[in-house]
């Protein structure tokens, strides 16, 4: 038990200690002069700040206290800050929300004043994000709906959210189909299932971004890592509670533990700041009104392929029917001479691979990852199994799809801020008319 | 005597209850239930003169399987009735559908529902109970005990037994901050739980964790719980499994003095011993009917019965004792394993 | 040693705080759910928020403190009717999903930019906004008053008024706990816990004391989220899903099912925190940890801490294996 906690924090000391470099700029890297480069003495912090048309921001004033300093600098031409620091540590940056030109506002979702823990030999970045609104005399903001995309529901709008749900649903589908799959098995609720996600877009960070390998190979390299840390989790930790005879309720606890020493051993290594797989410029692509990355069509193409390749391998092979019995009956698929501790150690295996795709997938399509990416989307995963209902992996994907089109559609009428509150509310009402979610044992049919 | 007026097994069980470890009992209170029925015609779904509990058209199914498929039966006040049935047949489940633990898939429906005069319709004591929820039939005076017994494991024995308890005020949040607001009802109840104890052969217990009791006593003490709240009806599902034969026999007395206080009883039992010998109607289920009721003698030879439980072969009264030795036990349990597993086949 | 010192200090300090008083009194409204009926509430922070909304918004509203109160309390009842009432009966994990679903949805909600009028946003709203009816109530004076080991004000914000208020409000709870959980009424839930269906059997209406205990549980989560704001400022990120779990945390360690175990709990929990920071802090070089990171191992420990206590101590320091909140082979 303690061994995977070992591997967590071991494998996070190898991501720690190598991340030399935390790039979290959204703007262009390398093409706009920087005022500071960081050393063994020296570390930098920085960001570009635009406005919400995309042109850069410039002249916004920024406060920064920590360390010895207590400094004000201001954004260049390009929108660019940054500021040179020569003690480690916490600092605490402050927008002057006077300095933001008429008609745009700071996100109410970004930190102000924010703090950044500054490392010497490195550049943290910090994003505040602008958008449109307006500032009233007293001070208050009042941020424009929408304005990620523009105002007002029009057709192209929604079509472009319509395919931005679609991108989430999928990413979403394949960890929640992991998440759906070890509780099937086992009947346990995953809370460490996030982590299991950020662990995917943090380690293709380190191999991609760091140790700069060729972005695929990360990948790969990647998922390969999660899917082992499946295995030892069940080996080391999972199976021996089983036989412990621990109850479901105790071990979902147990995974709550888990899940606070992961975050935590993320933040550990990486600071809370977001972190970068792919340093280049997102290309984008046009598909009529739609709009989207190439990384994100890509990753949608990878999805959907995984998923069929998971759906097939449940319904048509020897294994992917055994583990559907288990979920079944577990101690029918015993008596009926399947392994059943080989389809769960199996399970745990492949439903971590997944989850890790998944968090290397949204790292790419989302422009970064941290260590709350996972938390964020756990309870997205929970809700889509939840609504899926049956307690199948294909109850996983249906939910996971509605879920994501919710979230992302519901930015069509509310701000940013409501988009996952949308998500759990549809849970809550869909409970009040139709139960059967994947909690409750189906009824036994035939 | 009412058996008397049933022709074949009569006699039979006369004889035999002069033989048997199981005493008969039979006060006067107990001829009087038997005369009660005695009037009534032994076919299936026949009126009683008093019934306490009347269902009709009472169906459940579990995906395409039909578990419970009653058109209509009368359960008689005051008596001890039986409910027989081959494994599967479907009486645990008629059981959660009267006591409101499962609905019936006839139950009407706002929308979509079966046709009026064809939904599922239950009347205890006269009033409706067809969409009473469990708590309430519980209340209204029929309690039920469970086939896999629900002793609460970490609540001690004597704890157990005052949750059975009906007018407890103390069970109210605002009464119960005060102790002297119930402390007296307490007293009456843990009185009455320790009788009852005694009486079940669980008193030098009281003190334990019912979790650390055995399969049979837990049995015991779920039927001595279920009775705190002195109901109007106890429906036992297989009470004496596992309860060792000494012990039956007492508790048997027990049931009939409480049937003789005027209770209704209703369980359900494989000892056909058992149930001959102290029910005074037998209701017979199979595969979701009611194949047959009657007195006890009258059911065991009806053929309908015979073939239920032992297939259309066999030609044997079900009370002969001969019938339970080991190898027809074995016998039957290899049939009814064939038939799961056909069935299974047919469904997969 | 003057690190260690400086550790017991703070521990010292930390025991008496309201801040572990609010975490023990929500730890007692949680020991209600899920210690004695059994209820997975994951989302004891989300009734915390409620109840310092409440209370802080009223107050800012120009309201009176005890109206305040029973505001912040009236909406607390809400919030368990609202959760409840869909998920009580249903099988157990519908209820934590609910209930962590929709503290995260309190939470969203309150730090909205469209509520900034109200709730303050993402900022929150300052202490100095909602504390001075509380603390013009005090009676202790305005001096410094210094016991054993503990020199505070006598009224400032962190001072004797908040301690001695704040931990009175956990005796008297502990009291209240203690008198019902003896009661009939304290048997009826934990048979439920144990097994809803018997008890339903016997004629009791479990979906009834389902509610009255998640609404219990919920009130005083509200008076624990007054009691944490008061000293502090309120700021819907402190009381998040994090919240949640250190307060489960809280109520395993001392132990589930007893009067006590959350209040033991509550200072256990910021005790091992605060020691593992200070000792990694003092023994370990900050080139390897800074100070950031000995917070962040603390967390970790606190994590592993948790696992720890759940598979080998599930009664917790204070509780009995034979009456175990949860199933335990
Ligand atoms: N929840 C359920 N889901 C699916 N099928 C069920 C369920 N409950 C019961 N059944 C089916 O309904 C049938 C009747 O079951 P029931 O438990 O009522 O039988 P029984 O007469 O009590 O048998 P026994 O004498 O063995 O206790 C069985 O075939 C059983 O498999
Ligand atoms: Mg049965």
């Amino acid at each position: 038990m303690i061994m995977l906690v070992m591997v967590a924090i071991v494998t996070m000391v190898t991501l720690g200690s190598s991340s030399a470099r935390a790039d979290t700029t959204p703007g262009p890297v390398g093409t706009a002069a920087t005022t500071c480069a960081s050393d063994a003495t020296t570390g930098c912090l920085q960001g570009t700040i635009k406005l919400p048309n995309g042109d850069p921001a410039v002249g916004i004033k920024l406060e920064i206290k920590g360390g010895d300093l207590d400094t004000t600098i201001a954004t260049g031409d390009d929108g660019k800050w940054s500021q040179a620091i020569t003690v480690a540590g916490p600092y605490t940056i402050t927008v002057d929300t006077s300095s933001i030109p008429d008609g745009a506002v700071l996100d109410s979702a970004t930190k102000n004043p924010a703090t950044v823990t500054g490392a010497l030999n490195k550049n943290v970045g910090y994003v505040f994000k602008v958008v449109g609104g307006t500032t009233a005399a007293d001070g208050t903001t009042t941020q424009t709906p929408g304005t990620d995309t523009g105002t007002g529901i029009t057709f192209d709008r929604f079509l472009q959210q319509f395919a931005s749900g679609i991108r989430l649903g999928l990413l979403l589908a394949l960890a929640a189909v992991g998440l759906s799959l070890i509780f099937g098995t086992t009947g346990l609720s995953n809370f460490a299932h996030g982590e299991q996600v950020t662990l995917g877009g943090l380690l293709a960070y380190l191999f991609a971004n760091v140790l700069g390998l060729n972005l695929i190979l990360a990948a790969v390299i990647s998922v390969v890592i999660c899917a082992a840390t499946g295995y030892f989790q069940d080996a080391l930790i999972w199976k021996p509670l089983r036989r412990r005879g621990l109850g479901t309720t105790q071990l979902m606890i147990v995974t709550i533990g888990l899940s606070i020493a992961l975050q935590y051993s993320y933040q550990y290594f990486l600071g809370a700041s977001t972190v970068r797989i792919d340093r280049a410029n997102p290309v984008t692509v046009d598909l009529g009104p739609i709009t989207l990355s190439a990384q994100s069509l890509i990753s949608m193409g990878i999805a959907v392929i995984v998923i069929a390749l998971v759906g097939w391998v449940l319904v048509k092979t020897r294994v992917g029917r055994a583990t559907r019995a288990v979920s079944d009956n577990p101690a029918l698929a015993a008596a009926s001479g399947i392994d059943v501790d080989r389809i769960i150690r199996l399970v745990w295996t492949s439903a971590t691979a997944l989850a890790g795709l998944s968090g290397v997938l949204l790292g790419l399509v989302l422009n970064g990852v941290n260590w709350q990416t996972g938390l964020q989307l756990l309870l997205l995963m929970f809700a889509a199994i939840t609504l899926g209902g049956l307690g199948t992996a294909f109850g996983a994907l249906a939910g996971a799809m509605i879920i994501g089109l919710v979230v992302e559609l519901t930015n069509l009428v509310l701000p940013g801020d409501f988009k996952y509150a949308t998500a759990l509310l549809i849970l809550i009402l869909v409970l009040l008319v139709r139960p059967q979610g994947i909690f409750g044992r189906r009824e036994r049919i035939g | 005597m009412s058996s008397d007026m049933i022709a074949p097994g009569a006699d039979d069980d006369t004889t035999r209850a002069g033989t048997t470890t199981l005493s008969h009992g039979m006060t006067a209170a107990g001829a009087a239930a038997k005369a009660s029925v005695a009037g009534v015609a032994a076919v299936p779904g026949v009126s009683k003169p008093d019934p306490i509990l009347t269902v009709d058209h009472v169906i459940r199914r579990f995906g395409g399987m039909t578990a419970v498929d009653v058109g209509h039966l009368e359960v008689q006040r005051g008596i001890i009735t039986a409910l027989i049935g081959p494994n599967g047949a479907g009486k645990t489940t008629f059981f959660n559908l009267i006591t409101g633990f499962d609905k019936p898939s006839s139950a009407p429906r706002l929308i979509g529902g079966p046709k009026a005069g064809e939904a599922a319709k239950s009347t205890f004591n006269g009033r409706d109970v067809g969409n009473t929820g469990a708590t309430k039939v519980a209340k209204m005076g029929m309690v039920r005990t469970f086939q896999l017994t629900k002793a609460l494991s970490k609540l001690t024995v004597i704890e157990n037994m005052r949750l059975g308890a009906k007018d407890q005020p103390g069970e109210n949040l605002f009464v119960s901050v005060l102790k002297p607001l119930w402390v007296k009802r307490e007293l009456e109840i843990t009185a009455k739980a320790e009788e009852l104890l005694a009486r079940f052969k669980l008193l030098d217990k009281k003190d334990d964790m019912a979790g650390s009791l055995s399969g049979g006593q837990k049995k015991l003490l779920e039927m001595a719980r279920a009775l705190m709240s002195d109901p109007v009806m106890i429906m036992l599902d297989e009470p004496m499994a596992g309860v060792n034969p000494a012990l039956t026999q007492s508790l048997l007395g027990h049931i009939q003095s409480l049937r003789d206080e005027g209770m209704t009883v209703l369980f359900v039992e494989h000892d056909m011993n058992m149930v001959r010998h102290i029910s005074d109607w037998v209701v017979v289920m199979a595969e979701g009917k009611v194949v047959a009721e009657g007195p006890a003698s009258t059911v065991m030879n009806d053929p309908a019965v015979i073939d239920a439980y032992l297939g259309a072969h066999h030609n044997t009264d079900l009370g002969d004792d001969s019938l339970l030795t080991d190898e027809v036990a074995e016998e039957l349990a290899a049939e009814v394993q064939n038939e799961a597993l056909t069935e299974g086949e047919t469904k997969a | 040693m003057d690190q260690l010192l400086q550790t017991l200090n703070a521990i010292l300090n930390s025991a008496i705080s309201p801040q572990t008083a609010a975490l023990a009194i929500a730890a007692i409204g949680l020991n209600i759910h899920f210690g004695y009926t059994g209820l997975l509430n994951l989302g004891q922070a989300g009734f915390m928020l409620i109840g310092a909304y409440g209370f802080a918004i009223s107050i800012i509203g120009g309201l009176p403190i005890i109206l305040a109160i029973i505001i912040a309390l009236v909406a607390a009842l809400i919030f368990a009717l609202i959760l409840g009432i869909p998920t009580l009966k249903l099988r157990g994990d519908y209820l934590a999903i609910v209930t962590l679903s929709a503290a995260e949805i309190v939470r969203m909600i309150g730090r909205s930019s469209i509520l900034t009028d109200i709730t303050g946003g993402s900022n929150g709203l300052t202490g100095n906004q909602y504390r001075s009816p509380f603390t013009s109530l005090s009676f202790f004076g305005d001096g410094h008053i210094t016991v054993g080991p503990w020199s505070y004000d006598a009224t400032g914000s962190n001072g004797w008024w908040f301690i001695a208020t704040a931990w009175f409000v956990v005796g008297v709870l502990c009291l209240f706990v203690w008198a019902i959980m003896r009661s009939p009424w304290g048997r009826v839930l934990r048979g439920i816990r144990e097994d809803e269906d018997a008890v339903r059997s016997l004629g009791k209406n479990v979906y009834s004391y389902k509610m009255q205990a998640l609404i219990l549980g919920g009130v005083i989560g509200a008076v624990a989220g007054i009691v944490y704001i008061l000293p502090a400022s309120l700021q819907a990120d402190s009381m998040g899903r994090s919240m949640t779990y250190f307060i489960f945390t809280a109520l395993l360690l001392g132990g589930a099912a007893t009067v006590f175990g959350p209040v033991l709990g509550a200072i256990v929990f910021f005790a091992i925190r605060l020691f593992v920071q200070g000792i990694a802090g003092q023994f370990i070089p900050s080139s390897i940890m800074n100070g950031q990171q000995t917070e962040q191992f603390a967390w970790i420990i606190i994590g592993i801490t948790l696992m720890l206590v759940v598979i080998f101590r599930p009664q917790g320091i204070l509780g009995n294996k034979k009456e175990l909140s949860f199933d335990v082979k």
